[in-house]
C-alpha cells in the first residue's frame, strides 16, 4: 500500500518538477539580467565620456577617479552590510569624520590645531579604530538590545559625533598629517594609489565573506526574515551588532583615507560635506535593498563606480559651479529610474 | 435560476504554468459552494480571478447574468463579491466601524469636502451588526479584536457594501473550535438569506458539515461538481488526488488512511523507502520540563511540568490559549517563560535561547512557517542547511555546492518538489514551504523534535507524508518527539498526548488509538480528570 503510495507521491513530484524547472529558467535569467542591470549604463557613461573629453580615458585620470571614490567605496561597504542585516545608519557619516578627527587632533601637534599630545600616528590608527568600534557598539546596543529605531537612533548620533568633531577642534582644521596616518590616501603604487587597492581588497574579501562565509549568509538570512533565522538557531543579536561596529569601522577607514588625500581633517569632513546621500544612493542604485535580505558587492561597487564617474565628467567639463549639485541630484535621480527599469523591482526597493 | 458568480472557460497561465484550465463555475444564490483542491490545484488563483485581484486569460466572469466590472474598478467588484482571506485584511489601528466603511464612509455633504459624518458611520456599522445578531462594539479599535472577531467585521463590511456573494478563503485556519461552531451558524444564517457563498477549505470534514455542493479542482481543471448529497468522502479524495486510470495502471485508489482520522495508532516503520532501520537506535536524553510559568498575550501557563522519555513521541494539544503552543514555544528556546526551566539529558537549556536549545539537540518547526519557518529570498537548499552552518563549514566558510549535498537527502524523502535547491523558497508553493521548515528541523539531527501544528494549511497528501516522515525518522534516530497541535488528525503518530486547559495539564491519553470524541471533550475541559 504505500509503496503505491510513493509511486504516486514521486510520480507527481517528477511532473511538479519539470514544470517548474522550465519556469526557473526564466527566472534566471532574468536574474542574471537585474545583477548586470548597470553595466550598459556604465558603459554608456564611459562612452559619453569619451566623447566629451579627450583627455576622460587616460590613465592619470582614470586613477584620479579610483582614488576620489575609494573613501566613498569603503563607507559604502559597511552601509551595505548594515542595509543588507535589514537596518539603517546614517551616522556614518560622522563617524567618517569624527575618527579620523580624533586621531588628528591627538597627533599633530598644537600649531596645527592638535590637542597637544602628538601620539604616535601608528597609536593614532589605532585610535581611529577604536573610535570606529565604539560609535558601532553604541549604535548596535541601542537599536539592538535597546530596541530603538534605527533611524533615529543614527540620526541622533549623527549629529552628537558632529558636534563632537567640531567641538574638539574648535572648528579648526588639524593640518600636517604625519606619514604612516596620510599614507593609506596619499601613496601610491606605481601609478596606482594605494586607497584603491585597499578599497577594491575590502570589496572582494567583503563579497567572498557575505558569499561563502556562513556569519556573511547568517547575514542574509536575517535580513531577509529575522524571526526564520532566529527560530533556525542563528545568533540574531549578535551578529546584528557586529554588522553595526563592522559599519563603523569601514566608516572610519574611509574617513583616514579621504583625510590622507586632503592631508587634513576639514571640521566640514563628512556631515558638514553631507556624504551620507552619496553612500545611500550608490548602494541603491547598486540594487541593495532598503529592505533587507538582497543586493551584493558587485552591486554596491558599480554603484560606487558610477557616481564617481558621474562626478568626474561634470568635474572635467567645468560644470558651472552654482548648479554642480543639481545636475548630481539629477543624475543619481535618473540612474535610480534606470537601474528600476533595468532590474526590474529588485534593484530599486 | 440565476447564479449569483458565472465564471466561464476560465484560463490563466503563469510563464509557463498552466494555473488553470477552463474553468466552469456556477454559485447559486443560497447554497455554499466547498471548492476543495490539493496545494497547487489552483483554489488561490481562481480566489483571485473571482476577487477580481488578477485578469483571467480566457474566459469571462458574470455576476447575476452581467458581465463583471472591470478590473480596476475595486468599489464596484466589492459590490459585487466579498473575499474574507486566510490572513486578516482589516487595518489594526482603525475601530470596527471605520474598517466597515472603509473607502466609503458616509460623508456630510457632497463632494471632495464632504467630511466624514462619524455618528452616522458608526450607527450604520452598528443596524447591521444587530441585523445579523454579531456582538462586537462598533468603536473598538480592530488592533484589540480575536482572529474570530476580526473575520465577523470582515464579513460585516462585505454585507455593508450590499454583497450578496462571500468568497471565504480557509476561514476556520486560525480559529479554535468554539469559533469554528459560531462561524457555521452566521454562514448558515447569510445562507439561508441567500447568499451565495464559496466555501474553501483543506477539511473536508468542514465542507461535509457546511456546504450543499461541492466542486474539486485538481491541476487547474475542475474534475468534480456536485451537490454534497451525491458524493462520499472517497469520492472527494479520488477526484483531488487523480483517478486510478489517469495515475498510471499500477496505482489502486488512495489509501483509505488519506479519508478521515486515522485510528489505527502509529504508523509502522517503511522498509520500503530505501532506507533500513538500524538496529539499536541510540539512547536519546529525556526531556524534564519542571514547574514552567508564563504570560503572555491571551495565555497563561501555570507550573506546567512533563517529562519525555528519550525517543519517545508525546502529543500537546488544546484549544487556542490553553497554553500548548506556548509550551512547546519555551522547550524549543523560541519563548522565554517566566519561571521554571528545561532540562535534557539533565542540563539546563538557557531560557529562551533558540541557538543554546539547538546545540543542546532540539529541532524546532516553527507553528507561522511564513513568518518563522524560512527565509524567502534564500534557496530550498541553504533554507534547510541553516541549523548546520556550523557544522558543515570549513574556517567558516560553505559554498552553495557543499549546502545541496547536505540538503538532498532530506529533499528527497520529503519529496520536495522545486526547480533545484539554489531556488528561493519564495516560489515554492505552501505545502512545499512546509517541507523546507521540516527538514531544517530534521538537518540538525536532533535529540529532540519540537514540531508546533506542522501539519497546517498543507494538502491530504503532504500531510500523511510529513507526519509519517516524523513518525519514521524519530522511530530511525530515535529522537523524542513533542507534537503540539490542535489538528488532532497529527497526534496519531504520538504515544501519549497531554490535553492542555487553561494554562494547566488538564489529563493524558496514554493508550493510542486516542478517542476522537474524547480528545475534543477534554481540550473543552470536559470529561473525567
Amino acid at each position: 500500500m504505500s509503496e503505491i503510495k510513493d509511486n504516486l507521491a514521486a510520480l507527481t513530484a517528477d511532473v511538479e518538477s519539470a514544470l517548474t524547472r522550465r519556469r526557473s529558467r526564466s527566472a534566471a535569467a532574468i536574474s542574471w539580467l537585474r545583477e548586470a542591470a548597470l553595466l550598459p549604463v556604465l558603459v554608456v557613461l564611459i562612452v559619453v565620456g569619451a566623447v566629451l573629453n579627450s583627455h576622460f580615458l587616460t590613465v592619470s585620470n582614470l586613477t584620479g577617479i579610483g582614488q576620489q571614490i575609494s573613501a566613498l567605496g569603503v563607507v559604502v561597504v559597511g552601509e551595505s552590510l548594515i542595509l543588507l542585516i535589514g537596518g539603517m545608519d546614517l551616522s556614518l557619516e560622522a563617524t567618517y569624520g569624527l575618527a579620523p578627527m580624533v586621531a588628528a587632533w591627538l597627533i599633530v601637534p598644537a600649531a596645527s590645531f592638535g590637542a597637544g599630545t602628538m601620539l604616535n600616528p601608528y597609536l593614532g590608527i589605532l585610535i581611529l579604530l577604536a573610535v570606529g568600534v565604539a560609535v558601532g557598539f553604541a549604535n548596535g546596543l541601542l537599536i539592538v538590545k535597546g530596541r530603538l529605531n534605527g533611524f533615529i537612533v543614527t540620526l541622533g548620533m549623527t549629529i552628537l559625533l558632529a558636534g563632537i568633531q567640531d567641538g574638539i577642534v574648535k572648528g579648526q582644521s588639524p593640518f600636517g598629517l604625519p606619514g604612516p596616518f596620510g599614507y593609506l590616501g596619499s601613496a601610491d603604487v606605481g601609478a596606482i594609489p594605494v586607497s584603491l587597492i585597499v578599497a577594491a581588497l575590502i570589496f572582494v574579501v567583503a563579497g567572498l565573506f557575505l558569499r561563502y562565509h556562513r556569519l556573511g549568509r547568517a547575514i542574509y538570512a536575517i535580513g531577509g526574515n529575522r524571526e526564520a533565522a532566529r527560530a533556525a538557531g542563528i545568533k540574531v543579536n549578535r551578529v546584528r551588532i557586529g554588522v553595526y561596529v563592522a559599519g563603523s569601522v569601514l566608516a572610519a577607514i574611509g574617513g583616514l583615507m579621504e583625510a590622507g588625500r586632503v592631508s587634513s581633517v576639514a571640521s566640514t569632513q563628512g556631515y558638514g560635506e553631507g556624504i551620507i546621500f552619496a553612500v545611500f544612493a550608490a548602494a541603491v542604485i547598486g540594487g541593495v535593498s532598503l529592505q533587507g535580505g538582497r543586493g551584493n558587492m558587485v552591486g554596491a561597487a558599480s554603484g560606487v563606480i558610477l557616481l564617481g564617474v558621474v562626478q568626474n565628467i561634470l568635474d572635467l567639463e567645468n560644470a558651472p559651479n552654482y548648479w554642480i549639485d543639481a545636475i548630481d541630484g539629477a543624475v543619481i535621480l535618473v540612474a535610480l529610474i534606470l537601474a528600476r527599469v533595468i532590474g526590474g523591482e529588485a534593484s530599486a526597493e | 435560476m440565476i447564479p449569483a458568480v458565472s465564471a466561464a472557460g476560465i484560463h490563466k497561465r503563469f510563464g509557463s504554468t498552466h494555473a488553470l484550465r477552463g474553468v466552469e463555475l456556477n454559485l447559486l444564490p443560497g447554497r455554499c459552494l466547498g471548492l476543495v483542491g490539493r496545494n497547487g490545484a489552483g483554489k488561490s488563483t481562481l480566489v483571485s480571478i473571482l476577487s477580481g485581484i488578477v485578469p483571467p486569460d480566457a474566459g469571462a466572469v458574470r455576476f447575476d447574468g452581467q458581465p463583471a466590472p472591470s478590473l480596476g474598478d475595486v468599489a464596484a467588484w466589492r459590490a459585487r463579491i466579498a473575499t474574507v482571506f486566510q490572513h486578516s485584511m482589516v487595518v489594526p489601528g482603525l475601530t470596527v466601524a471605520e474598517n466597515v466603511f472603509l473607502g466609503r464612509q458616509p460623508r456630510r455633504g457632497p463632494g471632495p469636502l464632504g467630511l466624514v459624518d462619524w455618528r452616522r458611520m458608526r450607527a450604520q456599522a452598528r443596524t447591521i451588526m444587530a441585523d445579523w445578531g454579531f456582538d462586537v462594539a462598533a468603536d473598538t479599535p480592530c488592533g484589540s479584536l480575536t482572529v474570530e472577531q476580526r473575520q465577523v467585521v470582515e464579513i460585516t463590511r462585505a454585507l455593508a457594501a450590499g454583497t450578496r456573494c462571500l468568497l471565504l478563503d480557509e476561514p476556520t485556519a486560525a480559529l479554535e473550535r468554539g469559533g469554528v461552531r459560531r462561524l457555521f451558524d452566521r454562514v448558515r444564517q447569510l445562507r439561508e438569506a441567500g447568499v451565495a457563498i464559496l466555501y474553501i477549505s483543506h477539511h473536508l470534514e468542514e465542507v461535509f458539515e457546511i456546504c450543499t455542493d461541492v466542486a474539486v479542482l485538481r491541476d487547474g481543471e475542475l474534475v468534480l461538481a456536485a451537490p454534497m448529497t451525491e458524493v462520499g468522502k472517497e469520492d472527494l479524495v479520488t477526484a483531488m488526488v487523480g483517478s486510478p486510470e489517469r495515475a498510471g495502471p499500477a496505482a489502486p485508489a488512495p489509501p483509505p488512511a488519506l479519508l478521515a482520522f486515522l485510528p489505527g495508532g502509529p504508523i509502522p516503520p517503511d522498509p520500503l523507502r530505501g532506507e533500513t532501520t538500524p538496529p539499536n537506535p541510540p539512547e536519546a536524553p529525556d526531556l524534564v520540563v519542571n514547574e514552567v510559568t508564563a504570560a503572555t498575550a491571551g495565555t497563561l501557563l501555570s507550573g506546567v511540568s512533563l517529562t519525555v522519555r528519550g525517543g519517545e513521541p508525546v502529543g500537546l494539544t488544546g484549544l487556542r490559549g490553553s497554553g500548548a503552543t506556548t509550551l512547546a514555544r519555551i522547550v524549543a528556546g523560541a519563548a522565554a517563560p517566566d519561571a521554571g526551566e528545561v532540562r535534557l539529558d539533565d542540563r539546563l537549556i538557557r531560557p529562551g535561547d533558540r541557538a543554546a536549545a539547538l546545540r543542546a539537540g532540539i529541532g524546532y518547526i516553527p507553528e507561522d512557517r511564513q513568518a518563522e519557518g524560512f527565509v524567502p529570498l534564500l534557496g530550498a537548499a541553504e533554507n534547510i542547511t541553516m541549523t548546520i552552518t556550523e557544522r558543515i563549514s570549513r574556517a567558516g566558510l560553505v559554498g552553495p555546492k557543499r549546502r545541496e549535498q547536505r540538503a538532498a537527502p532530506l529533499a528527497r524523502r520529503l519529496s520536495l518538489v522545486s526547480a533545484g535547491l539554489g531556488q528561493p523558497v519564495r516560489e515554492l508553493s505552501g505545502g512545499n514551504q512546509q517541507k523546507v521548515t521540516v527538514a531544517r528541523a530534521l538537518a540538525s539531527d536532533p535529540a529532540l523534535i519540537v514540531a508546533i501544528t506542522p501539519t497546517r494549511g498543507v494538502d491530504v497528501a503532504s500531510k500523511e507524508l510529513l507526519l509519517a516522515e516524523l513518525d519514521r525518522i524519530t522511530r530511525q534516530t530515535g529522537a523524542s518527539l513533542l507534537l503540539a497541535s490542535d489538528e488532532l488528525d497529527d497526534l496519531v503518530i504520538c504515544d501519549r498526548v497531554l490535553v492542555l486547559v487553561r494554562g494547566e495539564i488538564f489529563t493524558e491519553f496514554t493508550k493510542p488509538p486516542f478517542d476522537r470524541e474524547a480528545l475534543i471533550a477534554a481540550t473543552e475541559g470536559l470529561g473525567v480528570r
